[in-house]
């Protein structure tokens, strides 16, 4: 038990990549890893299972333990989230997460904020690109926003001065500054990058910013081999708009994040197609951010894109690309086909006609 | 919840005063997302200054960047206009420029300070100049000189008399 343990362990350390003898299936010796799967509301469980029908087509080597996240009543009375999401994630490292409905009170904040602090998880990165087959005003776009995703703005720090004037303080560490720009520039280098942006407002928050910026600075230092550059946030958004193929791998504090991610999210076609992660020192969680679409639910008629793309960054996050390459090539390829496409995407399928229709490509594609 | 809450409160409590205006509420990221998917659903917006700086400059860049976008600055003493574009030091002085931002904005003064008739009549002049695409300035896409485009805006309002 504890041989296999270590060699597990060994292999995952080791990049997992299959050779590919011409003619026959690889036998690599990659151990099969385990991710907590959070299905979630409405479409979620019908995209969740598309996930799953498509790896297990491609022969990716990821088991599945499924978690259910409605919150459950305590002994005190008060609902809670249920311990086994944190138990399984303590075991697996790795999660994806479908949408979730924001239940009556606060639970779903709750979950993400403490998913968030379980494990650390201080980046948020959405990889935005032009999907083939799903025209938008924007062509070509091809960027990565890192967002810093613990503190800034939203470090919740709100308070009365008098009747009628209220202060919100944000909070800049040069430790959360540094261990995202850290990873911004390593995700750069990981992914064949060729620049990282840091995008603030330093001239007006000269303090905060100036923080942040004078970290990404630093780390820009380290990182000779990839390319720096600063940009203020307005700015960066009057080009963005005007042509966001200038732009590669940005990062910025959490606020301007939030913004960021969601306009470039809309340049590519909105949530439905964009995927997610969310990066901790101690795991990480990749979901679709788009709703739970309750009208469509149980109807076969979700399209699962986001939540595929989103397995598609846990995979190279865990160190399968191959998979990865395969499984995302296939699902570009159906789209940019245009003939199995989802209502939303301007077709009439279903969501298991489409992903039955990956499935065959990358089954084709070995 | 208590900075942006405050804001909230007040814009409503300002609605209710004002029925005959629609009113709406957007959280900043969503105007985002779908301003860059259709901003023709969105008429007036107000916000507190963080998201303004952010997508006034936005949607200036949807409409072609800060050369041809107005600006005005209300207070409770007075008000300035303005282009909020740079100085653009390697065309000055060679009757190179395009002064339509200034130009909307001054014509943004002129309803200001009630002048809506002057202010109407520029304005279309204006907007008919680059319509027509026959006199327009090097960052409009044509090779006309500062002076040439002016002219063309002038003659075109004497007309409108």
């Amino acid at each position: 038990m504890a041989f296999r343990r270590a060699l597990k362990r060994l292999l995952q350390e080791i990049p997992n990549q299959c050779v590919y003898v011409q003619g026959s299936r690889c036998y690599s010796t990659e151990a099969r890893q385990m991710v907590t799967m959070i299905p979630g509301d409405g479409i979620g469980p019908e995209i969740s299972q598309s996930v799953k029908d498509i790896f297990s087509a491609a022969g990716a080597p990821v088991d599945w333990e499924d978690v259910d996240v409605t919150p459950v009543k305590g002994p005190d009375g008060n609902f809670r989230l249920p311990p086994k999401i944190f138990d399984s994630m303590d075991r697996t490292k790795v999660g994806l997460k479908g949408p979730l409905a924001t239940p009556i009170g606060k639970g779903h904040q709750s979950l993400n904020l403490a998913l968030r602090k379980a494990f650390n998880l201080y980046a948020n990165v959405r990889p935005c690109k032009s999907i083939e087959g799903y025209k938008t005003p924007y062509n070509d776009v091809d960027l990565v926003t890192i967002r810093e995703n613990t503190e800034g703005e939203y470090s919740g720090i709100e308070h009365v001065i008098v009747d009628g004037v209220v202060q919100s303080i944000k909070k800049i560490t040069e430790e959360a500054s540094m261990r995202v720009a850290e990873y911004a520039f390593a995700y750069a280098r990981d992914n064949n990058r060729d620049t990282v942006t840091a995008v603030h407002k330093a001239n007006i928050m000269k303090m905060t910013d100036g923080l942040f910026l004078k970290c990404c600075r630093h780390v820009a230092e380290q990182n000779k081999d990839i390319k720096f550059k600063e940009m203020y946030l307005d700015t960066v958004c009057l080009n963005m708009v005007q042509d966001p193929t200038q732009f590669d791998v940005l990062v910025m504090p959490n606020l301007y994040g939030d913004i960021l991610s969601d306009l470039c999210a809309g340049l590519i076609g909105g949530l439905g197609v964009t995927p997610s992660g969310n990066i901790g020192q101690d795991g990480a969680i990749f979901e679709s951010v788009h709703g739970t679409a309750p009208d469509i639910a149980g109807e076969d008629k979700a399209n699962p894109t986001a939540l595929l793309l989103s397995a598609v960054m846990m995979l190279r996050y865990m160190g399968l690309s191959p998979y990865a390459q395969r499984i995302e090539m296939a699902c570009f390829d159906v789209i940019r086909e245009g003939r199995v496409l989802t209502g939303d995407l301007g077709g009439s399928s279903k969501c298991s006609e489409f992903t039955e229709e990956i499935c065959r490509k990358v089954r084709e594609s070995e | 919840k208590m900075t942006d809450g405050l804001f909230l409160k007040c814009c409503r409590h300002v609605a209710e005063q004002n029925k005959d205006i629609k009113f709406k509420e957007m959280y900043l990221d969503t105007v985002c997302l779908n301003m860059v998917q259709d901003p023709t659903q969105f008429d007036v917006l107000v916000m507190p200054n963080l998201y303004g700086d952010i997508l006034s400059d936005l949607c200036a860049g949807l409409i072609g960047g800060l050369g041809v976008t107005p600006s005005g600055n209300i207070g409770q003493d007075g008000a300035i206009f303005e282009s909020v574009h740079g100085t653009a030091p390697d065309i000055a002085g060679e009757d190179k420029a395009n002064p339509t931002a200034l130009l909307l904005s001054a014509v943004m003064m002129l309803r200001y300070m009630g002048l809506s008739p002057y202010a109407q009549r520029i304005e279309m002049a204006c907007f008919d100049v680059i319509r027509e695409g026959r006199v327009l300035t090097g960052d409009l896409g044509g090779s006309s000189k500062c002076s040439e485009f002016t002219e063309e805006i002038c003659r075109k309002v004497r007309e409108s008399e």
